[in-house]
């Protein structure tokens, strides 16, 4: 269910012509996020496994009370007597000049709600996989697009194959110099980073966490404990962000094997942006990324 | 249903919840709780009207909803005390009840909040072609709400078989509702939505059953969601905490008059024994007395209770797929 999802095929063409396939199944809805979030609730409380699309990811602020209060809620406060297998799928992201409602990768207001899952994969691959497992989980799940991988094609994705992803990081590149940790459209500009610095000699380990919450800290912990660096990239917001979770817990196991600095790449406290030049200014870039993977190297 | 079940039914509200104000005066309950004394009628009514296999969203001033769709007091009683028997195993409390064994999907603390869900379990149950209708409970403040507004919408495009039902008792808190909106009545705003409605006397539970039974057919014959206002009135405060000094001792004495229960025990006295009557009273008395016993012997949670259950346990995609001999590939 969703606003444009029939003949429009979804704003983003994500539904294509599902609405062809399954006419039944596919649901338009009126622009009322709040409300037909709490009716995919309700067909989630009654059997149902609805996935929902909010057009924009900005969007979700309008539809955070049955998120928040009773998608995420409903297996814990009715005692386990019930489940909500809701998956809400959203397009995130920015460097397009959509401006501050529209352009947000806002996923770590999200990991902060106890019963909500969060995804945000980087490869067409895993989109499906977690799409996959994302369905027939049976907890809320937030599914992070990023609108600049819509483009990435790969052909041999889409083949089921039964490996876990939620809660499963994905090793992009080994190294033994420092961790560099990202998720969606960040894992694209970290993995550009790190073949650049490769040719400067600096061997990074490139961590793809693919799933938020649950958040696979023991790839991050084994991993900062065989480098000694780590580094965060993400779009959203460093005040707050994914990365501050990622450090958090590193700091708390991994200290004695710290041997560099530990450092978070993102968007400085700002709203993004219209200007394109602006935006530049605001989101992250492969060049910030390289800087602050050399940095981490040492404290000198 | 016999008048004597229903009036069974509402007296069973009546006694838990004075029991319940009782606890809190004396400090034996925590949290707060919202009473519905002086509506059961509304809820007694209404529900009436349905067969097991519906579904009942309700409101945070949802133990009469809970009650007239047949959840036991003890049970309840125990979800208010948080112990482990509670419906929710007090983890929800008073305002978060869901027994899904009555399908009953949930007393609701947010206001509205509950509104889309039914409005979900309609769709559920038009896409599956199921014998069932949803009735949704909301008060006069809850109308206002864009929830209310966007699922009536819903509704009605897509003709779901939702009764909402608008307990209207002219507070919404300590506001009086004529001074937040234009008209007195909410059952008029189904005119924007093209869905019938009805307003009917929320006091007097056989008027209120003949209304709902019109309205549930209406849902159940496919020809869409309605909505059915019903005047009435608590005779408690909001919750647990208020004075009530946004309204007149006079207006107060002038609904008590009208006391659901005084209505249907006279109705029953001209089939029924004074003596007969007190019996009922005192049986029932028992059974709450009874029930909060049994409650008070429940356990509380432990640590790992507590912080337990937040996730559902999940099959893979492999097993889901192979038990229901479903194809992953498209």
């Amino acid at each position: 269910m969703g606003e444009d999802i029939s003949e429009y095929g979804g704003a983003f063409g994500v539904a294509g012509d599902l609405h062809k396939k399954y006419p039944a199944r596919v649901l338009s809805t009126p622009i009322s996020e709040g409300s037909f979030t709490g009716v995919a609730v309700g067909l989630a409380m009654t059997g149902y496994r609805p996935v929902v699309e909010i057009m924009f990811m900005d969007f979700l602020t309008l539809a955070m009370d049955q998120i928040v209060n009773h998608a995420a809620n409903i297996h814990y406060m009715y005692g386990g007597q019930m489940a909500c297998p809701l998956v809400i799928r959203t397009p995130a992201g920015g460097y397009r000049g959509y401006g501050p409602s529209h352009s947000k990768a806002m996923e770590a207001i999200f990991i902060g709600v106890p019963g909500l899952k969060v995804v945000a994969p980087s490869t067409p691959a895993d989109a499906y996989g977690c799409m996959i497992e994302a369905v027939y989980d049976n907890n809320p799940v937030l599914f992070v697009e990023h609108k600049l991988l819509y483009n990435v094609e790969d052909d041999t994705a889409c083949k089921h194959d039964e490996s876990a992803r939620l809660g499963r990081a994905r090793i992009v590149r080994e190294g033994k110099d420092v961790t560099v940790v990202s998720h969606s459209y960040g894992v694209t500009l970290a993995s550009i980073a790190v073949s650049e610095l490769a040719q400067e000699g600096i061997d990074a380990e490139l961590i793809d966490l693919r799933s938020l919450k649950p958040l696979d800290t023991e790839t991050i912990f084994a991993s900062v404990k065989k480098t000694g660096r780590l580094v965060s990239v993400e779009e959203g917001s460093v005040f707050g962000g994914i990365g501050a979770e990622v450090v958090s817990q590193v700091t708390e196991v991994c200290l004695p094997y710290i041997d560099g600095r530990i450092l978070r790449v993102g968007k400085p406290d700002v709203p993004i942006p219209a200007s394109p030049e602006a935006e530049k200014h605001v989101l992250p870039d492969v060049k910030e990324i390289k800087i602050a993977i050399k940095n981490s190297l040492s404290w000198r | 249903m016999d008048n004597v079940l229903i009036y069974r039914k509402a007296l069973l509200i009546r006694l838990f919840e004075e029991k319940v104000d009782w606890l809190f005066s004396r400090g034996k309950l925590g949290g707060t709780t919202h009473l519905c004394i002086g509506q059961e009628a509304s809820a007694v009514g209404v529900v009436s009207a349905l067969r097991p296999q519906d579904y009942v969203v309700s409101t945070h001033r949802g133990h009469g909803h809970l009650i007239a769709k047949g959840a036991v007091p003890w049970r309840i009683f125990a979800e208010l005390l948080g112990r482990k028997d509670g419906y929710c195993m007090g983890k929800g409390g008073t305002q978060h009840i869901c027994v899904t064994e009555l399908n009953f999907l949930g007393t609701n603390g947010i206001t509205g909040g509950g509104i889309p869900i039914a409005t979900g379990a309609g769709l559920s149950i038009k896409l599956s072609g199921e014998d069932r209708v949803c009735v949704c409970f909301f008060g006069d403040g809850a109308s206002n709400q864009g929830t209310f507004h966007e699922s009536l919408n819903m509704a009605s495009v897509w003709k779901l078989p939702v009764i909402y039902v608008c307990e209207n008792n002219m507070y919404g808190m300590s506001t009086r509702f004529s001074d937040i909106s234009k008209f007195e009545d909410i059952a008029i705003r189904a005119a924007s939505y093209g869905i019938p409605s009805l307003i009917v006397d929320g006091m007097d539970a056989e008027k209120v059953r003949e209304a709902a039974v019109r309205m549930v057919e209406v849902a159940r014959d496919g020809r869409g969601p309605a909505l059915l206002e019903t005047k009435t009135y608590r005779f408690c405060g909001h919750s647990k905490s208020d004075p009530k000094s946004y309204r007149t001792r006079d207006e107060e004495a002038e609904w008590k008059a009208r006391d659901p229960l005084l209505k249907m025990e006279a109705v029953l006295l001209k089939k029924m024994k004074v003596e007969d009557l007190d019996a009922i009273k005192e049986e029932t008395r028992k059974e709450i007395e009874d029930a909060y016993e049994k409650a008070c012997a429940s356990k509380v949670l432990d640590r790992a209770e507590s912080i337990g259950g937040v996730y559902a346990a999940s099959e893979t995609p492999g097993e889901a797929a192979r038990a229901r001999k479903l194809t992953l590939q498209a």
